[in-house]
């Protein structure tokens, strides 16, 4: 009985330094990376190849969740706000709901699983396949061709993401409220421009955006560089990176909104 | 190679997108447009009571925004609070203008209103106003009408 | 003006020994490999020929002994130094590694544009050119994907010899090949060899292909060079570990059977 009790605390034990072991791992990779950023600078079409893989192609799937989420807030928000009489202040709801948490949020949330997820089974594959080592052999860095890329890549994709999907929730917005319900445009604009701050809220919004970025895609190219080189190593590194990236977007948003936005 | 120019050009235009939305978001949907570069001067008033007036609040007068509340400190001398607010300088206000905690609507935010006074003499930057009424404080209206409801009740008796 | 090195060895392997996670891969190996030669290194899978490849190569360092190239060796170099030497070195991958990602034309130019200020007028002829030499210029503007086994093999033969290296690596070439492709692969690796002035060194098991190409033979088994020798020397050799592999027996040193009970009494054991 004993004996049972203490093997779960063993394997829990075991699992937690394995866990640290793995994130210090993680930390020396990340400042690898940054330290052989170099080569993305002076040779930039290196990033914008990665650019169009992991923003262009996540486009679509922005564009249009973004209209739907905001289409969403405006119909529930129109629901809520209608029963205190104050339905004009629909846009402020909108605008604020999205550009301060939304926005970066489920933008970074769909980023994680469409690019993140591509990425770090692009790498995974090129390492099960000896590619990375080829390309050592060849006296190339496969971090600084391979792995800074995609990096730079998604830190600047993410914040112009969230800030496209931001922008089509408030058109989705004043679509169903000012279009659809009959909400007044005049207030639902004037209202809301009053009340987003911006410094307060947009700027804010960037700020996690690129944070979230940050986050992602080391998770991303981490888990990639890191996958046993197998068929079952590179989609348990892939699902990996959906879910940790996730999580993290969710506590780092935590973090961010109880030190950005505390007594506003 | 003929990729390489598709390439490019899907990227720009990714790249214009995200420049444009994140514009849209500064002018049409936050208050950058109306962040003027005017100049501004600051002006001081105390109150016995700030009720719920924040920081960055606006300043109006004949309802229109003429400024912004800048700082909200307690004045432990005269146990009041002292508010700092900007004003556009392109708006002159006589010495005796007071100043008001209004409520925007009947639960709305508040906001400072200034009513003008007859003065030739026009405030200055740093200058403080000497007529202010405090805000509304909801338990002391309650009181109020309890008080003058007694109060009547009692005529009544004589 | 370079000087004259002191042997004719391009490559040294002095008391070579290597662990890896406690286990002991190799264990105190010796050989060293002329220039001009093709050497083959042969032993069933897992007895640290790829190792060793990878120790020459400097993509790993010896816990133990010394890698020589050139006379220098490998594992003291600097940073700089082990990456000039990996631009005079080539190293086939087992099934070839292109970069799936970009056609064979971009491969096999990857590395001149990487490390040489050519104009791109003059790759384009030094890619053709190779590609010609292993046979597969009309094929340049396909991708990797596009390709069978044997030709993105040959692709890459030509990508690991764009810079005319002075050490060409062979893990596994034959590997999965039909016996065409294989002869195919094995005369190029010849040819190359020979018209660049390099020297190569070959890991594999398929012995039919090596023994006729190659010049010399090490062979190797659980960590340890047990036999060396020209290909006829080992054709000859009466030695049963050498014998069963040379002649594939199905029984020899290396047992058939997987260590199990006596067979009598495991019948009768699952008749109760």
């Amino acid at each position: 009985m004993m004996s049972a009790v203490t093997g779960v605390l063993e394997t829990l034990g075991g699992r937690a330094t394995s866990a640290i072991h793995r994130l210090g791992f993680a930390s020396r990779f990340l400042l690898l990376t940054l330290r052989n950023s170099g080569m993305c600078f002076r040779r930039f079409s290196l990033v914008v190849r990665e650019i169009y893989f992991a923003g262009v192609l996540s486009l679509i799937i922005i564009l249009v969740s973004g209209l739907f989420v905001g289409m969403v807030l405006g119909l529930q928000g129109y629901d809520t706000l209608v029963r205190y009489g104050s339905s004009s202040a629909l846009g402020v709801l909108v605008a604020l709901s999205l550009v301060r948490e939304l926005g970066p949020v489920v933008a970074g949330l769909l980023f994680a699983s469409r690019a993140g997820s591509a990425i770090t089974a692009e790498i995974g594959l090129m390492k099960a396949t000896e590619q990375l080592a080829a390309m050592e052999m060849m006296a190339v860095d496969p971090i600084a061709r391979v792995i800074a890329p995609r990096f730079w890549a998604g830190v600047i994709s993410m914040p112009m993401l969230a800030a496209m999907f931001s922008a089509m929730g408030v058109f989705g917005g004043y679509l169903v409220g000012v279009q659809l319900i009959g909400v007044d445009a005049g207030s639902f604009w004037s209202q809301m421009q009053d009340s987003v701050d911006f410094e307060e809220d947009i700027l804010n919004g960037v700020i996690k955006s690129v944070v979230f970025g940050i986050a992602v895609t080391w998770i991303a190219v981490f888990e990639g560089y890191d996958a046993p080189p197998t068929a079952e190593g590179v989609s348990g590194a892939t699902t990996r990176t959906v879910v940790t990236s996730s999580l993290a977007i969710l506590a780092l948003d935590f973090m961010l909104t109880a030190f950005m936005f505390r007594g506003a | 190679m003929m990729k390489r120019k598709a390439l490019d050009l899907w990227v720009g235009v990714f790249v214009a997108i995200g420049l444009g939305a994140l514009l849209f978001l500064a002018l049409k949907v936050g208050n950058l447009a109306s962040f003027s570069s005017a100049e501004t001067y600051l002006l001081k008033a105390n109150f016995d009571n700030i009720g719920g007036l924040k920081k960055r609040a606006p300043v109006k007068s004949a309802g229109v925004v003429v400024g912004r509340v800048e700082d909200i400190v307690f004045d432990s001398e005269a146990y009041e609070a002292t508010v700092a607010f900007s004003v556009e300088k392109r708006y002159e206000f006589p010495k005796d203008t007071s100043a008001k905690i209004l409520t925007a609507g009947l639960l709305g935010e508040q906001y400072i209103g200034l009513a003008a006074g007859g003065d030739a003499v026009k405030l200055k930057s740093g200058d403080k106003l000497k007529i202010t009424q405090s805000a509304v404080v909801l338990e002391n209206l309650i009181s109020q009408f309890l008080f003058n409801k007694a109060a009547d009740g009692n005529k009544d008796n004589k | 003006m370079p000087t004259i090195p002191a042997t004719d060895n391009l490559v040294e392997v002095e008391d070579v020994n290597f662990a890896y996670d406690r286990r002991q891969i190799l264990k105190g190996v010796n050989l060293s490999i002329g220039r001009g030669q093709v050497v083959a290194i042969m032993g069933l899978s897992g007895c640290g020929k790829t190792t060793l490849l990878r120790l020459i190569g400097g993509a790993l360092r010896p816990t133990r002994g010394e890698v020589r190239i050139d006379g220098k060796a490998v594992a003291g170099r600097s940073h700089d130094e082990l990456f000039a030497l990996r631009r005079r070195m080539g190293m086939l991958f087992q099934f070839g590694a292109l970069f799936t990602d970009m056609s064979c034309y971009d491969n096999v130019a990857f590395q001149m544009r990487e490390h040489t200020d050519l104009p791109e007028a003059l790759i384009d002829d030094l890619v053709l050119m190779k590609l010609q030499a292993v046979g597969l210029r009309g094929a340049h503007r396909l991708m990797p994907s596009e390709l069978s086994g044997g030709m993105a093999r040959r692709v890459a033969l030509a990508r690991t010899t764009a810079l005319d290296p002075m050490l060409i690596m062979y893990d596994e070439p034959f590997a999965g090949l039909d016996p065409v492709s294989m002869g195919v692969i094995g005369q190029l690796i010849r040819r190359l060899n020979d018209s660049l002035g390099a020297t190569s060194i070959i890991v594999t098991h398929d012995v039919a292909e090596a023994l006729q190409l190659v010049d010399y033979v090490y062979f190797m088994s659980d960590g340890m060079i047990v036999t060396q020798g020209t290909p006829d020397e080992l054709r000859a050799s009466d030695k049963p570990f050498v014998h069963q592999f040379v002649h594939g027996e199905m029984d020899g040193p290396m047992p058939f059977h997987y260590p199990a009970d006596d067979y009598a009494r495991d019948l009768r054991a699952t008749e109760a």
